[in-house]
């Protein structure tokens, strides 16, 4: 009888039964969405900070001091040491290399062009590497994005090379044109633009640096773009003080700082050292919007919440007749409230799975529109998305039902609401 | 003769009443039923106050987020050409153009020499600022005196391994140094020595070559700003650091693109629980509705009722919501940013509006479907 009475309930108010499950699914969409993206939006806006360019610096440890005014490196070439260029791709093989957005190395030599004094550096553009078996590429087109180019970027291997944009206006070459570096003839592909010290500088592949240095495989700074998480902390600490089991944990979190200790450990005599303009405040700018995400998804959920509850009264509101005619025929409050809870629970089960499968839609929607990049839904979600839609569902229905329970049954007959 | 006052009476009568008796209808409507009105009010304050605080958020959240992008530091150099000390009196002129919005903070350079021969970078600035300026900058302690100096910590290896005082030597000129305090930023400051300003011109005699300049504002605020510095300032060059530039506007406008998404989700889920609200509230007063047309009202006065009571509603609840809504996105602010965010009165007209829409919307769709039912089939109750 219990179960005749639902499924007639379904199969005979179908206009109110859709207008609830509409209402809580809708609210489950929104409020799946907005959990997928709140859960998802620190990732991805760090990969946005990126864009601020590299936040690791590595360089020789027994390096002597940089001669650096305005970015113009005033060292002579002769001085200091070098890092390795064949050390370069081990980096793929640290803990975190899946953190490791790119790398480029620099070499800055001294050139003269039409007897005049120049810094020409060697770079990567987006060189292609091998570690083990993994192809990859790196270099400046990833860590400095915003390097812009009139022309085209110089291939890896080749003797091409760019000029900076105001030494190209004062000598007056285009792209395509050849200049004469140190006795040799190079093919300009193209002018770059950094609004930096790169704008007075021609960059060229790291090989032509390292031929014109005569060094083969010398590199003097490399430049390391990493995903991390912001410092807390342990984070602080010197792993040197740490206890085994904090080091372990401290070693396999992606702070800026044990990622430096980890491409020092895979880069011989080399010193890495966070670069603290980029990587203090990218933490303060993620938490702040990481913040802000999880306090807008309480307000989403709020928001569902109550136009589910609100969808919920309105439905049982509107059956007190057919309470009080349950009521008149004889049956117990308990068991009119029972009708009504299984009823809420069908309602919250079939809206919270539709819900579901649209808020993960709406969130693919927005991670594709916004971040070109997949938000991806956690499974575990699931269970607790419908938990809640259950929840929610029951606590809105509760004051109505409990009201409709307590109505007398004649007001009621009588349409006396 | 009699008949003219009696139908003045007539008119006058028709005419006054029906507005009182209008306005007594949506009183008693209002305290009569006041568990279903307060239900329905309930529903249009808090979705009122949810998009009021949303709606807030995103306008405000731009400028917030803009000073947490102002800790990366100088968004504009002002350079000498070719390395020159720039013209006196730039910094002056530079602050005038700023007038307040932003920080100014002078360098100027040489390469000196330490007494074993070294060669090491000495800057002179004005440490108050670069203090404001460069917040990752960190120092073990600031130069409080004249013959302090701050030392990059790569440059101390070099220049002061013990952190004794030491001389420094610039054509042929040399100065006493105590280092008080140590500075790691890893980047090329690290292997420089900063002093203040003022020791360092009487000590070289050499001027500001750069001035760093943290703009505050929008871009095109930011653009204003190096229009008129260079043409201020015709001796030097100005460039924007589009590192800083560029990763903030992309930051920036992907959090507000997200930020805009998750305001219409949540705008339209409380629109559609003031809609079931307020469209059940409606429906349940069908016996009011079949009453009225039994008792001759016209479908015009019916519906102007009703309209005229959902959109009272709507008003009440828009401004209710409204102050709430505003304290909410205040304590967003001050809990997330420790700021609170500043109340837009620009948002109240399209929150009234959009509040007053969607509860005529709400009044209007079951009102057309009653419209088409007659009174008797209403009033027996089916």
């Amino acid at each position: 009888m219990f179960v005749r009475l639902v499924y007639e309930s379904f199969r005979r108010q179908k206009r109110r039964k859709v207008l609830a499950g509409i209402a809580i699914t809708l609210g489950v969409a929104v409020a799946t969405a907005m959990i997928a993206v709140a859960t998802d939006v620190g990732d991805k806006i760090s990969r946005e900070l990126r864009s601020y360019g590299a936040n690791l610096l590595v360089t020789p440890q027994e390096d002597t001091l940089d001669l650096q005014i305005g970015g113009v490196d005033l060292k002579p070439p002769s001085d200091g040491t070098y890092l390795n260029e064949a050390d370069l791709p081990k980096i793929r093989g640290t803990f975190w290399h899946h953190n490791i957005v790119g790398f480029s190395p620099m070499l800055p030599v001294n050139v003269s062009v039409n007897s005049k004094n120049l810094t020409l550096v060697g770079t990567y553009f987006s060189k292609k590497l091998t570690f083990g078996k993994e192809d990859f590429r790196t270099g400046v087109r990833i860590t400095h994005p915003w390097w812009k180019v009139r022309g085209t970027w110089p291939d890896d291997e080749s003797q091409d090379v760019m000029l900076g944009e105001r030494l190209a206006s004062r000598s007056g070459l285009q792209p395509g044109d050849q200049v004469a570096i140190s006795g040799q003839s190079h093919h300009i592909s193209g002018i770059l633009s950094t609004g930096g010290a790169e704008d007075d500088q021609i960059v060229a592949p790291l090989s032509v640096a390292q031929k014109i240095l005569g060094k083969l495989g010398a590199v003097r700074r490399l430049y390391v773009s990493a995903l991390t998480k912001p410092e807390d902390a342990l984070a602080r600490r010197d792993p040197s003080t740490m206890n085994p089991e904090l080091f372990d944990r401290w070693y396999c979190s992606p702070y800026v700082q044990s990622i430096a200790y980890q491409l020092q450990e895979a880069i011989p005599h080399s010193h890495a050292e966070q670069i603290r303009q980029v990587a203090q405040n990218e933490g303060t700018v993620l938490s702040r919007i990481k913040g802000l995400m999880l306090l807008i998804t309480l307000a989403a959920l709020l928001a569902s919440a109550l136009a589910v509850s609100a969808a919920m009264a309105t439905a049982i509101f509107e059956r007190r007749n057919e309470v009080g005619l349950m009521k008149a025929l004889g049956a117990g409050d308990s068991s009119v409230a029972a009708l009504f809870f299984v009823e809420a629970t069908l309602l919250a089960l079939i809206g919270g799975l539709i819900g579901f499968a649209g808020g993960a839609v709406l969130a693919r929607l927005i991670g594709r529109s916004i971040f070109d990049a997949q938000i991806t839904i956690d499974p575990v979600l699931f269970p607790v998305i419908l938990a809640i839609a259950i929840l929610v569902t029951f606590a809105g229905s509760a004051l109505a039902i409990r009201r409709a329970v307590k109505f007398d049954p004649v007001y009621a007959l009588r349409g006396e609401a | 003769m009699s008949s003219r006052p009696v139908l003045e009476l007539a008119v006058r009568r028709a005419n006054k009443p029906h507005t009182q008796m209008f306005l007594r209808m949506l009183m008693r409507a209002a305290v009569l039923r006041r568990g279903r009105a307060a239900s329905a009010l309930l529903a249009m304050v808090v979705a009122a106050a949810v998009a009021t605080a949303m709606l807030n958020l995103y306008v405000d959240v731009q400028a917030k987020l803009r000073k947490e992008f102002r800790n990366y530091g100088a968004n504009v150099v002002v350079v000498g050409k070719d390395g020159q000390s720039l013209p006196q009196g730039t910094l002056s002129q530079v602050e005038s153009i700023l007038n307040g919005h932003g920080l100014a903070v002078p360098f100027a350079y040489v390469v000196a020499r330490t007494q074993d021969g070294q060669s090491v970078v000495v800057s002179g600035t004005d440490l108050e600022q670069v203090r404001k300026l460069d917040s990752w900058w960190s120092v073990s302690a600031w130069p409080q005196h004249s013959g302090d100096a701050l030392i990059g910590v790569r440059a101390a290896g070099v220049v002061s391994p013990q952190n004794k005082p030491f001389d420094l030597s610039f054509q042929g000129r040399s100065i006493d140094l105590t280092p008080v305090g140590s500075l790691r930023t890893g980047a090329a400051e690290d292997s420089r020595i900063y002093l203040a300003l003022t020791d360092f011109e009487k000590w070289t005699g050499v001027e500001p070559s750069t001035i760093e300049i943290a703009a505050a504002g929008s871009s095109e605020d930011v653009d204003a700003i190096i229009q008129k510095l260079v043409e201020a300032v015709p001796a030097a060059e100005v460039r924007p650091v589009r590192q800083v530039m560029e990763g903030e506007a992309r930051v920036l406008g992907k959090t507000r693109a997200t930020l805009l998404a998750a305001a219409v989700m949540i705008i339209l889920t409380s629109a559609l629980c003031v809609l079931s609200t307020l469209m059940g509230w409606v429906f349940d007063r069908r016996r009011d509705f079949a009453i009225m047309k039994a008792l001759g009202a016209s479908e015009r006065l019916i519906s102007g009722f009703f309209a005229a009571e959902s959109a009272v509603l709507g008003a009440i609840g828009a401004l209710v919501g409204f102050g709430i809504g505003i304290g909410a996105a205040a304590w967003i602010g001050r809990v997330n940013f420790h700021a609170p965010v500043v109340p837009r009165l620009s948002v109240l007209p399209p929150v009234l509006i959009g509040s007053i829409l969607v509860a005529l919307i709400s009044a209007g769709l079951p009102m057309s479907l009653l419209r088409r039912v007659q009174p008797a089939v209403i009033l027996r109750g089916e």
